[in-house]
């Protein structure tokens, strides 16, 4: 059946010529003196400046341009906007610059603008993938938690390969992406999001009182709402009509001085404490981006003030058969009629659930489309209908809509009447174009995000603000107020009062206080100003906007258009049990799209709530998340990427070691050199060698990374005493001791090297990673437990370089560089002199970290380049050879010296590690010492530090490996303990490693085994040293 | 990224700052007279507040010092910011 009408009793539409193509001869914001020229999926077409990839291809009449995401179905534009759900498109530069997922409606046309279509094979027209839609019924929502279970293995070789080839709509560029993102911060009065009619009105009011305003929007036009109307229809604004008021206002807001315009700048987050996260494109629309260009900026703006005009999303009808290409929102319709110029279709038929639909069938009639029929679903007429019918538009109340037909454009729309709920008349009405409204949702997302509270409002079937949480203002249509004199007259209060608070001397804090302004419900203040939203006729408007669905009607019914998602998939999940609308979006995905259910989720939810009999507020929106629209990971990055994303510290001594072929290792953020091989030397042969090197001669080594703090205070031996478990009181001023550092619940925290250098002033040192957080644990202790104290602590990590000079030969190595007696009855073994060294100030340590004779020279860090090359020099003669992290390893494991993080692990007691020496025993309190009192902690079967000796010594035990008691544990069994520390020593020419295991020391002697690369290889339990047990090379 | 009043700064952004966890949590000044029970509540038992929590945040990339803040989890909103060894003030009623 063609268009003419029906039986008796109806009108019927006058046919009018066909128009010529879609694009009008005439009108839209576009630049018809700018052609452009473009490629879809290969073929060429043009357009003109000002389009986007959607409206330049609804103007060459092409309608499908995606297939959807589960069942491949042909799809179109279903919105103009950036909830746009189906029209997804890839968009190429070159093979790096290269961007799926973006929706046609936002993508700007250049001249070249290369665009393919996705999620098919081998093209739109025929899509293999098709096949989805044939087999539907077995694969509703939720149906892979129900299948892909058997057989187990074909998991990994069959389902998970395949689904996940099958699985997501773009392909993702795999070069690095080779743009610039920018990082921009800044502070305003007021923030004013959007700029339709409120936020502009909120931007120029809020300016007009002199505050500083930032008004970005997400279009590359700012207008809103306003750049869809017809400059040619009945509204005005101030005696003006839309769009001439909007050229007026802008003009306004471009000459204030205090005002910023960020135009292409999707606010996408609302963050705590009024910071909002923009994101500014700037090259993504040009043929020829200037290089010097980012290509994106990210800012974050503290606004003192925020008015959101965020404006509203129209509301899909769910109907059988609503997802064809030529199917879309009437809003839409005017959009691309009204900015763009383009007709949509030729024969057109509108279904609505409200009065806004009436324009636009009257303005694509006006332009030339021929309007078949409207179908409002209200069962009572509007006032709206005389002046459709004055215009020879047929008007059809009481409808519903059976099915459509057409696989990759609608053809025909199958409508009928519903008198007393009874299928009366029905008729199928050809058509290359539907228009379905069903209201419009307000925009909570930014609001939702500050985690204002919302209401809900049953007139409007809508949530709205309520109470805010931070500093907010809504205004507009984001808030209910639809008419556009309401809506400006709104935003301009929002602004004016959001500029006051803003500038109000007596503002205090970037928090509101108690009792945060709640705007005036703008219900009542609709009632006056836009009779049409009093109807009493929205009550018919079906939460959920579902239409009736009468046994005649054929199909499925979409609600959420990009995940593919029907009313029955709804209906499914809560048939399954599922009550909560959190556990529904999961189960279905309905919402969980790259539109983050933007035309869905109000409608999924009036589903869920009529399915479960309860109202749409009992059952709650899921919450908005960050962010609003996708955005480029490079512009979180900004300008932390490659070397700029860590910072990186080095030693005084860095560019020394890196000429002399070191291969360094990241030690936290530190660069250490690991080895020094020497010609072709691998890091095996390397460190034996400088292992070798060290314990015959002389090594030096860069300590400069370790710790240093200096506590200093009349009341500093009090504070050292109630800190570390040692006893200082007894260390005399000039030694130095080996201190260990608990926390409270017992474990150790971290160890070093203290000496005294005044009775009130201590040296001392940390493990390289524990520095910071040992200087934090001191101030925590100082500052609020022990605040009577005198103390003050420096951290002196970066101002000392250090130099360790370790080996047999390393007092004659230095001797003649210090001006200082540096022999065994001047400065014995731990001990500590201050002097100068090659006439630098010195603070010389007589320490050692590896077992032999062994000095640390302290000098200020200008100055350790030059020390560590003179003493090279010096040393020469003495066979003096530099060492790296990997030898020092070695050489400390040979002497069971610990290292805290490697041979603990936060659950380690000083006995466990053999270091109860090391507590001062008459101190009536520690940090630690209560929590050694528990019994736990006293256990006999605690894992104690050990020796590992391996049966074959040219075997080394892997770091990390267990320790089983028995060679023939089953597989699984508890283990004895594991190995912290292994090397091979090229001194003691056999393999040796370090080890927590259970209660280990009374297990000396036995063996246990290791399980390692399939085989238990078998180790001897020793004491934890191996090389010179009685410290004899220290002492020489 | 919150904006902290630090009481010795003022106003400065969050990353100038560590959290230090919940605050008024007195080390016993004789441990060993202290029973397992509550040495272990002060080790380990913190109070998990819906509402106004009082906290401790050190100021660290600033002036180093550690003070105290009441602060409402579910919104983020600082009511107060206060020394340490001071008496958190008194709330009036919930923060918005």
């Amino acid at each position: 059946m063609s268009g003419h009408g029906v039986e008796d009793g109806h009108a019927v539409a006058k046919e009018h010529a066909p128009a010529d193509g879609p694009r009008t001869a005439t009108g839209g914001r576009i630049d018809r003196s700018r052609a452009l020229n473009f490629s879809f999926d290969g073929r060429s077409y043009s357009g003109y400046a000002g389009d986007t990839l959607a409206s330049a291809l609804l103007a060459n009449d092409v309608h499908l341009m995606a297939r959807s995401f589960k069942y491949h179905r042909p799809r179109g534009v279903l919105a103009a906007g950036p909830e746009e759900p189906n029209a997804l498109v890839t968009v190429r530069r070159d093979d790096r610059r290269y961007t799926p997922n973006l929706r046609a409606t936002q993508v700007e046309l250049y001249e070249g603008l290369e665009a393919h279509s996705q999620n098919r094979w081998p093209g739109l027209a025929f899509d293999v993938g098709a096949i989805n839609d044939l087999i539907a019924p077995f694969i509703p929502a939720g149906f892979y938690y129900k299948t892909f279970m058997w057989p187990r293995r074909a998991w990994r070789d069959v389902y998970e390969p395949r689904i996940r080839a099958a699985a997501g709509l773009g392909r993702a560029p795999t070069e690095p992406d080779p743009d610039r993102y920018a990082a921009r911060y800044a502070h305003c009065d007021v923030l004013v999001v959007g700029a339709g009619p409120a936020g502009l009105a909120a931007a120029a009011a809020a300016a007009g009182t002199g505050a500083r305003v930032i008004l970005c929007d997400e279009q590359a036009e700012l207008g809103g709402s306003l750049l869809a109307e017809s400059p040619h229809g009945p509204s005005r604004v101030d005696g003006r009509a839309p769009h001439e008021w909007l050229a007026h206002t802008l003009a306004t807001l471009a000459g204030s001085p205090h005002v910023r315009l960020l135009t292409r700048t999707t606010a996408f987050g609302y963050f705590p404490h009024n910071i909002l996260g923009l994101n500014e494109r700037l090259t993504d629309h040009l043929a020829e981006p200037d290089p010097e260009l980012p290509r994106e900026r990210q800012w974050q703006v503290r606004a003192r003030e925020v008015v959101l005009a965020a404006g509203a999303i129209e509301r899909p009808l769910v109907f059988p058969g609503n997802d064809r290409p030529g199917i879309m929102l009437a809003g839409a319709a005017r959009t691309w009629l009204n900015r763009y110029g383009v007709r949509a279709g030729r024969r057109a038929v509108v279904v609505s659930a409200v009065d806004e639909a009436y324009t636009a069938a009257i303005e694509l009639q006006q332009s030339g489309v021929f309007v078949a029929a409207i179908a409002d679903v209200r069962p009572r007429e509007s006032a709206c209908a005389e002046l459709a019918r004055a215009a020879g538009i047929p008007v059809f109340p009481g409808a519903t809509v059976l099915g459509t037909q057409g696989r990759r454009r609608v053809e025909a729309i199958e409508l009928g009447q519903l008198h007393a709920g009874e299928l009366g008349m029905r008729f199928l009405q050809s058509c290359d174009l539907v228009l379905m409204t069903g209201g419009f949702t307000p925009s909570v997302h930014l609001y939702s995000q500050s985690r204002g509270k919302l209401r809900w409002d049953e007139p409007l079937q809508s949530f709205l603000p309520d109470t805010p949480a931070e500093r907010v203002r809504c205004a507009g249509a984001c808030r209910g107020i639809f008419a556009l004199a309401a809506a400006i007259t709104d935003g301009a209060e929002a602004g004016v009062a959001a500029a006051r608070e803003a500038t109000d001397p007596a503002r205090r804090g970037v928090c509101p206080s108690g009792g945060q302004v709640r705007q005036v419900a703008p219900s009542s203040r609709q009632a006056v100003a836009d009779p049409a939203l009093a109807d009493p006729t929205l009550a018919a408007r079906r939460v959920g906007n579902t239409l009736p669905r009468p046994k005649e009607a054929r199909g499925r019914a979409f609600v959420d258009w990009q995940n593919d998602v029907t009313t029955k998939d709804l209906e499914l999940a809560t048939r399954e049990g599922f009550r909560s609308i959190e556990h529904v979006k999961r189960y279905t995905t309905t919402g969980m799209a790259t539109d983050q259910g933007k035309t869905s989720n109000l409608n999924a939810l009036g589903i869920v709530a009529r399915t479960l009999g309860k109202s749409p507020p009992q059952v709650g929106l899921t919450t908005f998340r960050m962010p609003y629209t996708p955005v480029s990971f490079g512009a979180f990055a900004g300008p932390a990427r490659g070397e700029l994303f860590d910072p990186v510290r080095t030693t005084a001594m860095h560019e020394w070691a890196a000429a002399h072929g070191a291969v360094f290792e990241d030690v936290g953020m530190w660069k250490r050199a690991r080895y020094f091989p020497r010609g072709e030397e691998d890091m095996h042969t390397a460190v034996a060698r400088e292992c070798r090197a060290v314990r015959s001669h002389c090594g030096i080594f860069d300590a400069s990374t370790l710790g240093k703090i200096e506590v200093v205070g009349k009341d500093a031996v009090t504070f050292m005493n109630r800190l570390y478990v040692n006893a200082w009181d007894r260390l005399a001023v000039g030694r130095a001791r080996y201190g260990v550092l608990l926390r409270d619940d017992g474990f150790v925290y971290d160890d070093g090297v203290v000496a005294r250098l005044a009775e009130d002033r201590f040296h001392v040192t940390t493990t390289t990673g524990g520095a910071a957080r040992v200087l934090a644990l001191m101030e925590d202790y100082l500052q609020t437990e022990w605040s009577d104290l005198s103390v003050w602590l420096t951290s002196t990590t970066e101002q000392w370089a250090v130099i360790a000079v370790q080996g047999p030969n390393a007092r004659r190595v230095l001797a003649d560089l210090v001006n200082i007696d540096i022999t065994t009855a001047a400065m014995p073994h731990m001990s500590v002199a201050s002097g100068r060294i090659c006439d630098v100030p010195m603070r010389l340590f007589r320490v050692s970290f590896t077992g032999e004779l062994g000095f640390e020279v302290n000098v200020p860090a200008d100055f350790g380049s030059s020390v560590w090359q003179a003493i090279c020099s010096a040393g020469e003669r003495q066979g003096i050879t530099p060492y790296g992290t990997e030898s020092m390893h070695v050489l400390r494991a040979e002497k069971g010296y610990l290292i805290v993080g490697q041979d603990t692990d936060g659950t380690v007691t000083p006995e466990d590690a053999g270091l109860a020496w090391a507590i001062g025993k008459n101190k009536p309190d520690f940090v630690g010492k209560r929590s050694l009192q528990r019994p736990a902690m006293q256990s006999t079967d605690r894992r104690h530090l050990v020796g590992l000796a391996t049966r074959d010594p040219q075997v080394v035990l892997e770091e990390g490996a267990q320790v089983m008691e028995d060679e023939r544990s089953p597989v699984p069994s508890r283990p004895l303990g594991h190995v912290t520390s292994s090397y091979h020593s090229a001194v003691l020419t056999r393999s040796i490693a370090l080890g927590l295991i259970a209660g280990g020391r009374s297990r000396v002697g036995q063996t246990v085994y290791v399980p390692q690369h399939g085989v238990m290889v078998p180790a001897e339990v020793t004491a934890a040293v191996f090389y010179d047990p009685k410290g004899a090379r220290l002492d020489a | 990224m919150l904006l902290i009043d630090c009481p010795y700064c003022g106003e400065r952004p969050e990353p100038e700052f560590v959290y230090g966890g919940q605050a008024h949590i007195a080390r016993p000044a004789q441990p060993a007279d202290v029973s397992t029970e509550s040495w272990t509540d002060f080790l380990y038992r913190r109070e998990n507040t819906r509402g106004l929590h009082a906290e401790r945040w050190r100021h660290t990339h600033g002036c180093g010092r550690f003070f105290n803040a009441l602060r409402d989890t579910t919104t983020d909103h600082f009511l107060a910011t206060y020394r340490v060894g001071e008496a958190p003030p008194v709330a009036k009623g919930k923060a918005s």
